[in-house]
């Protein structure tokens, strides 16, 4: 059996090449794709994620070891699809519409990228139809909104409007976030949930995938 | 105009209420003449804004500006300034910002007259050239509509013009996440003050022709964007002082392209401004707590002309509405100052506004006024604005240091890592050539280099 702990480390010290060298030679010593990844790639994502809550790390830090793990992610990728093993769930996060902030949706997206979400990015200004459109192409299990204005907030009602029109409401479940808004709108708009950082915003999602599964 | 001296001796001469050049406008209004003045923001609260609500949108304001001029009567204020800042919607959809603009405009007119109330409006456009990505910062749509929306809004009543610029923005959005400095260098060095020559000649021959004061910038989309990073502890703190040092020096292109002030209240590169220029301030702080989080409640008020609640949203408190409540605020805030001009003990103040927050924030002690004014002299020494930020951000690094050396801020190893790289990594990145050829592999795929003339 293998000792993971060395690709571990690379993950978290952020050290790309050795993340490289190890995920192949794993490979090449006959290691399943799916081991390497729940028991070397993922376990070190987790310790960088553990460190940046505990202060230890920054954004920085945590983005250099997020490069490690997918250079790894990368090698094992083809291997991991032709055995059909999928992401946590697939998410799709954007900024709603007539709002550009997105500092904030952007870190939500890279924690949950790093706690194996798959991430569709929707990007700024994104119309609630583009929404549905987007949602639809891509199979999201998890519509994650985020806006920073009070006059763009009801951008988010409306977004989820569209989807209760498009009779699709029930196969995707939404999230949404951003400094003005509260668990209060999220009730009254009819979303799933709200998260107010994005470290609160992973733990919903396992929540939401968990209860639709 | 290139700036190559400092409009003050020493920092000691900085002082608030007072700038070298004071600024004539409005209704019979003088800023840093002597006295500092409330500028009093505020927002709708959460609600559809489209041209089919414009009634309810108008009313908003309405009871928002009504509610803020009837205090600060009541309150005898000798004078404030009244900002606008427009939601996209109101930039985009031009009429919109204007006809708030004019009603604002008629209401504080009127409260001239009858009350003898003496204000300006500013009007804050917004920039709405970053919806499209890569943004096309001089060929979009957006920045047509955007001068077009400067100009009604000058036609229609506003006094003073500023905005929010944020060219550079996309680059340095994942420069700060990555701390990443050639990428901060490309953004704030290189095209940031392109885009604000380009913005701000344009801004400034508007007011010309239309009468007004071309007032000023705020480098919240950098620095503002750094400082919130770091209060959640994304980035470290080290990282975003010194991104408002070096963002200074795009800040202060408004003033050579023909602003002369008052600066953006969240420019909290504001001090650094003033000893260049001379030219008035508006500064934020403890009674913006309404709109972020912030370091430096007092210290942010040590040398400002204008004292600002950057914005709170139309909602009712106990006492009144929100605008209300924080015009009161800042009222009793400018009333000890200006008691204090008054009555000769004005250094006193200055020296407890700057002794109670300097040496408790890495962001406090970059803009105290001692450390402002040094960066500022550091800056007019150069003539490239490549140059310029380079050494602001040198000078930031230097003050911090010196300020663990000599034990009056401590800050942590993990920060201190930051500060030895940046040192480090300013030297080396020495010239415009040497930060394209490492950032561009990174961060070409943001940007479209010749919407900044590159
Ligand atoms: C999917 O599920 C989820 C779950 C959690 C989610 C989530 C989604 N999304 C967020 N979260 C949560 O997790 C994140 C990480 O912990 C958190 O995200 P946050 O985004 O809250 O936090 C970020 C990590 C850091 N925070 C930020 O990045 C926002 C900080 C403040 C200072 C701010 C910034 C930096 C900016 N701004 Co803007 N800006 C302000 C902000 C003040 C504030 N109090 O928020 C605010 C929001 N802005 C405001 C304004 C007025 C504006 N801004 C504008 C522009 C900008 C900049 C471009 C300069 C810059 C944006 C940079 C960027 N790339 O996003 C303009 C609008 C642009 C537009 N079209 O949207 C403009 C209209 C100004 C103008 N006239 O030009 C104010 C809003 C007023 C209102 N009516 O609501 C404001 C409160 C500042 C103020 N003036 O008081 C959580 O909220």
């Amino acid at each position: 059996m293998t000792n993971y702990n060395e690709l571990q480390e690379c993950i978290i010290k952020g050290n790309r090449i050795k993340a490289r060298e190890l995920t192949q030679e794993c490979l090449d010593n006959g290691n399943p794709a799916k081991e390497i990844l729940d028991e070397g790639l993922i376990p070190g994502m987790a310790v960088v994620g553990k460190k940046f809550q505990d202060g230890e790390y920054f954004i920085p830090e945590m983005l250099v070891s997020a490069r490690a793990l997918n250079i790894g992610l990368g090698i094992l990728k083809p291997l991991l699809e032709a055995s059909d093993v999928k992401p946590v769930a697939k998410v799709l996060v954007g900024t709603v519409k007539g709002d550009i902030h997105d500092i904030g949706k952007n870190l939500v997206a890279i924690m949950l990228r790093g706690s194996g979400f798959e991430i569709i990015d929707a990007g700024v200004d994104v119309s609630p139809e583009k929404f549905v459109q987007m949602a639809k192409e891509s199979g999201a299990d998890i519509l994650g909104l985020s806006a920073l204005l009070t006059t763009t907030m009801t951008a988010m009602k409306d977004t989820v409007d569209a989807f209760q029109a498009d009779g699709s409401r029930d196969k995707i479940k939404i999230m949404i976030g951003g400094a003005p808004v509260t668990t209060d709108y999220a009730e009254k708009i009819g979303a799933d949930g709200y998260a107010p950082n994005a470290a609160i915003a992973v733990e919903m999602a396992k929540t939401l995938v968990g209860g639709s599964r | 105009m290139n700036f190559n001296s400092l409009a003050y001796d020493t920092s000691d001469e900085m002082m608030f209420g007072k700038a070298l050049h004071p600024v004539r406008c409005g209704f019979d209004l003088v800023l840093g003449d002597g006295l500092v003045l409330p500028e009093i923001n505020f927002t709708l609260p959460v609600m559809q804004v489209d041209n089919s609500n414009i009634k309810a949108i108008l009313k908003q304001y309405m009871e928002m500006v009504s509610g803020v001029l009837q205090r600060l009567v009541i309150l005898q204020v000798p004078g404030a300034v009244i900002e606008f800042e427009h939601a996209p919607q109101m930039t985009e959809n031009v009429d919109m910002g204007a006809r708030i603009t004019a009603q604002t405009r008629k209401l504080m007119e009127n409260y001239y007259h009858d009350h003898g109330l003496k204000t300006a409006l500013r009007a804050t456009i917004c920039d709405i050239r970053e919806k499209e990505r890569p943004p096309k910062m001089r060929t979009g749509r957006a920045v047509g509509q955007m001068f077009e929306s400067f100009k009604l809004n000058a036609q229609r009543g506003a006094d003073l013009l500023s905005i929010e610029s944020t060219g550079g923005k996309e680059v340095s959005d994942r420069a700060l996440m990555e701390a990443n400095l050639p990428g901060l260098l490309l953004a704030l060095g290189i095209l940031a003050p392109r885009d604000m020559h380009f913005l701000w000649k344009k801004i400034h021959n508007i007011a010309q022709q239309e009468n007004v004061v071309a007032a000023g910038d705020s480098a919240c989309a950098f620095a503002n964007t750094a400082m919130v990073l770091a209060d959640q502890k994304y980035i470290p703190n080290v990282v975003a002082a010194v991104v408002r040092a070096m963002s200074a020096v795009r800040s202060l292109v408004a003033f050579e392209e023909g602003a002369i002030g008052p600066s953006k209240d969240c420019a909290y590169e504001g001090p650094v401004i003033k000893a260049i220029t001379g030219f008035p301030i508006s500064m934020e702080g403890k009674s913006a707590a309404c709109a972020h989080f912030s370091h430096m409640g007092n210290i942010a008020m040590a040398v400002t002309d204008l004292w600002s609640n950057e914005s709170v949203q139309n909602v009712k408190l106990l006492s009144g509405f929100a605008p209300e409540v924080f015009t009161e605020l800042l009222t009793y805030d400018c009333r000890l100052l200006n008691e204090a001009l008054a009555g000769g003990e004005e250094d006193v103040i200055k020296r407890l506004l700057v002794t109670s927050d300097e040496n408790k924030s890495v962001h406090a002690l970059i803009i105290s006024p001692d450390s402002s004014y040094d960066i500022a002299r550091t800056i007019v020494k150069e003539k490239s604005d490549f140059e310029r930020t380079r050494r602001a951000g040198m000078a930031a690094c230097n003050i911090i240091r010196a300020a663990v050396r000599d034990k009056r801020l401590s800050l942590p190893e993990k920060e201190m890592v930051y500060l030895d790289r940046f040192q480090n990594e300013f030297e080396k990145y020495a010239t415009e050539e040497h930060v394209l050829e490492a950032a561009l592999p990174d961060y070409a795929e943001l940007v479209i280099l010749s919407e900044y003339g590159l």
